[in-house]
């Protein structure tokens, strides 16, 4: 008999109706938005503020290197003592006062730039100006050995090797960071998902136990069975849930950018603003370019098909690990001994794809933990990428798969002979010895 | 073919401990069958085994003829002493569900329901939550899914506990209802009286072993001592005493009775019949009182235990 569409139904629908899940699914993403709202509103606030930054150069060396930009005004203070100008920054309540010391030449300049201020002042301002009298200074140099400035213009090369592989795939370094982006990803939502979702199915296959109705299901259905639709009536609540918060987010998101004027996604800061001038960032519409390149590049159908099977694969397989632990115990408190174990290997999975995917994408160890189905999930979405061989993708799907198999029937294993002992915490050596039952 | 429930030699062992030896029983189509032990002798086990819970180590079990496969769990309907219903799901559903898990339809598991409802006058209950509910009217819920399918084989494991009397003895008339209309009832308890009520065949389990079974009647014939409880009235009382207890073993009696002079149990040997005995007591005094002991279930299942120590 298959009672399994009976039982997701009703793990469905319990987990659903539940009065608490409603609340949390909706109110989650009002706070998270509302959140997300403060944060913006406050650092507009901050935004809005200019800093003006005085700037007193007795070498003379520095004319014209400091040029207003939409959040940082500067002043020249030239002609002033630095007693004089320390006491009109203060006046003029300014940011700060930068100073640079008259010098005998311009080897010496590099001792005699300060920076006066009231507080401290960040640490992105400071390397921002740094950066700017380096640059300058630097020309200086090259102009007193006889380079003109236009040479030093032309001088400037950026190369970016094109990389191509044998097959004629052209790729470029973004490349890389697309791929770790997506891989990252992928293995982030999956770490989210179970953290979020894994404990819900543990306390769903408690649920008989404490309510001691376990004899009367187990009597009416095999304990796989049970398992199974727990495991996935949990988890098609848990999509449910992870769907609404999606939409309602977006949607939220939405009104409230409308209404309030907050341009979420473009909020920079004046220290972003800071760095990316000193870094004189490539040209933004190259970057695109690339990075659209990039995307593009990846084998995106592969990709998608592939997340699709290796998430819901792991999270099933996570999943029924919660699950035999939920079949171990008798009540949640019991529980605390048994969850470290199981999100170690996850921890262990993203470390792998971070440090050893990206440098060796099909390296040996990258590989291995490729095929291990409690690492596969994380390692092969990055691995992908970089482009795997079909069989190795399937292999390791079927592994995924049957190690799900196996860790319900363990669960339910577990959970058969749970029920002769009530009220007794399992060691791990029991757990062992029931499974020979 | 007229046992509906046939155990041949089961045994279970968890780790070291044997929980049951070689156990047989063979329950008959149409009884109540009484399952009796003390705690811990192995009756939920073997009650488990019969659901297909555990499986036995050794030894099979057959139900109409066929060893147990998974489909007989259509057949027969399980009242666990540990019970108790999903809390959080309103009475309606969680009736519909566990009807459908037992191989009901929705639409015949509705119509049996409505049914029960009506007849135990429950009807109010169907949208309240278990939670919402007391022991004893979460135990009637119970009992009606126990039985809803329309089991062959119905299993009671302390049916009655956590009822009242009155809710007790209507559970009580629904079971003998239920054995009148064709089902099978295999009843454990620790309560006496209610074996000695229900109950056609029984059997002993004690200390994983089956120690008794048989007819209740064919037990208490085997069990009885040819013991009379007699009482007397004679004007010559310290004569017929000496007497009688010269020809007889005599005890003392502590039944009740209006006004006789003389209380005794008299235990006859196999050679001599109740009449005999009769016919000497007329001859020597007036007779008051004459009933032959039968041992009640609590008598024989306390001395059964014992003996086995």
């Amino acid at each position: 008999m298959n009672h399994l569409p009976l039982i997701i139904k009703r793990e469905y629908f319990t987990k659903v109706k539940n009065k608490s899940f409603i609340v949390m699914t909706f109110l989650s993403p009002l706070i998270m938005i509302a959140l997300i709202a403060v944060v913006a509103y406050l650092s507009q606030l901050n935004n809005e503020k200019e800093r003006t930054i005085s700037v007193l150069d007795e070498t003379g060396y520095l004319k014209d290197v400091f040029i207003d930009s939409e959040h940082t005004n500067y002043t020249n203070l030239n002609g002033l003592s630095l007693e004089d100008a320390i006491v009109l920054v203060k006046e003029k309540e300014d940011y700060g006062l930068l100073y640079i010391s008259k010098t005998n030449s311009l080897d010496d300049v590099t001792g005699h730039v300060n920076f006066y201020s009231e507080d401290s002042p960040s640490l992105s301002v400071i390397s921002g100006l740094e950066r700017q009298i380096e640059k300058r200074l630097k020309e200086k140099k090259l102009e007193l050995d006889g380079v003109s400035l236009a040479q030093i213009e032309a001088s400037q090369i950026n190369i970016d090797i094109a990389q191509e592989s044998f097959d004629g795939e052209k790729s470029s370094k973004i490349d890389n960071v697309v791929k770790l982006a997506f891989g990252g990803a992928a293995g982030y939502l999956l770490f989210m998902f179970i953290i979020i979702y894994g404990n819900m199915i543990m306390r769903s296959v408690i649920e008989e136990k404490t309510s001691r109705i376990i004899e009367v299901i187990i009597s009416s259905v095999k304990p796989i069975q049970l398992m199974m639709g727990k495991i996935i009536g949990t988890s098609l609540a848990g999509i449910t849930q992870f769907v609404i918060w999606v939409i309602l987010g977006a949607v939220l998101m939405f009104v409230v950018s409308a209404i309030f004027g907050i341009d979420l996604a473009q909020v920079q800061s004046p220290q972003q603003e800071m760095v990316n001038q000193a870094m004189q960032a490539s040209d933004p519409q190259v970057m695109a370019e690339n990075l659209i390149n990039a995307i593009s590049n990846l084998p995106l159908a592969n990709l998608v098909i592939a997340f699709l099977f290796f998430f819901i694969g792991g999270y099933l397989l996570y999943s029924s690990l919660y699950a035999a632990i939920g079949a171990a115990v008798d009540n949640e408190t019991d529980t605390q001994q048994f969850m470290l174990p199981i999100l170690m290997p996850l921890m262990l999975a993203v470390y792998v794809g971070v440090f050893t995917v990206i440098e060796d994408p099909h390296g040996t160890v990258s590989t291995v933990f490729s095929f291990i189905p409690l690492t596969s999930p994380v390692v092969m979405l990055m691995r992908i990428p970089f482009g795997v061989p079909l069989w190795q993708q399937a292999l390791s799907l079927v592994l995924l798969l049957a190690s799900f198999v196996f860790a319900v029937w363990f669960a339910a294993k577990i959970y058969r002979v749970g029920i002769l002992m009530y009220g007794k915490k399992p060691t791990y050596k029991e757990l062992f010895k029931w499974l020979k039952y | 073919m007229n046992d509906l429930l046939v155990a041949n030699s089961v045994s279970k062992s968890f780790g070291s401990f044997k929980a049951l030896n070689e156990v047989s029983i063979a329950v008959p189509k149409g009884s109540i069958f009484g399952l009796l032990g003390p705690n811990g002798a192995g009756k939920t086990t073997l009650i488990r085994i019969i659901n297909q819970i555990t499986m036995p180590d050794t030894g099979s079990v057959l139900l109409d003829g066929q060893p147990l496969k998974g489909d007989h769990v259509r057949d027969i309907g399980y009242l666990p002493e540990e019970r108790g219903l999903y809390k959080s799901m309103k009475v309606g559903e969680q009736c519909l569900y566990l009807a459908q898990l037992k191989g009901l339809t929705k639409t015949e598991a509705k119509d049996r329901l409505k049914y029960w409802f009506d007849k135990l006058e429950i009807g109010d209950w169907w949208n309240k939550k278990i939670q919402e509910l007391s022991k004893g009217q979460a135990q009637k819920i119970q009992f009606i899914v126990t039985v809803l399918h329309q089991p062959k084989l119905l299993i009671f494991d302390e049916p009655f506990s956590g009822f009242d009397p009155i809710n007790a003895n209507l559970i009580k008339d629904e079971i003998l209802q239920l054995r009148d209309e064709g089902a099978t009832v295999i009843f454990s308890t620790h309560r006496m009286e209610s074996v000695e009520e229900l109950c056609d065949h029984i059997a002993l389990i004690h200390k994983s072993n089956k120690v008794l079974d048989g007819k209740l009647n064919d037990i208490k014939r085997q069990y009885k001592t040819n013991t009379f409880e007699v009482g007397l009235e004679s004007l010559n009382k310290e004569k017929v005493l000496l007497e009688i207890q010269d020809k007889f073993e005599v005890l003392p009696a502590t039944f009740k009775n209006l006004n006789d002079d003389i209380k005794l149990n008299i235990k006859i040997n196999e050679q001599t019949s109740p009449n005999d005995l009769l016919s000497f007591l007329t001859s020597k005094s007036e007779v008051h009182h004459f009933v032959e002991v039968i041992p009640s279930a609590s008598d024989i299942f306390i001395q059964t235990v014992n003996n086995n120590q």
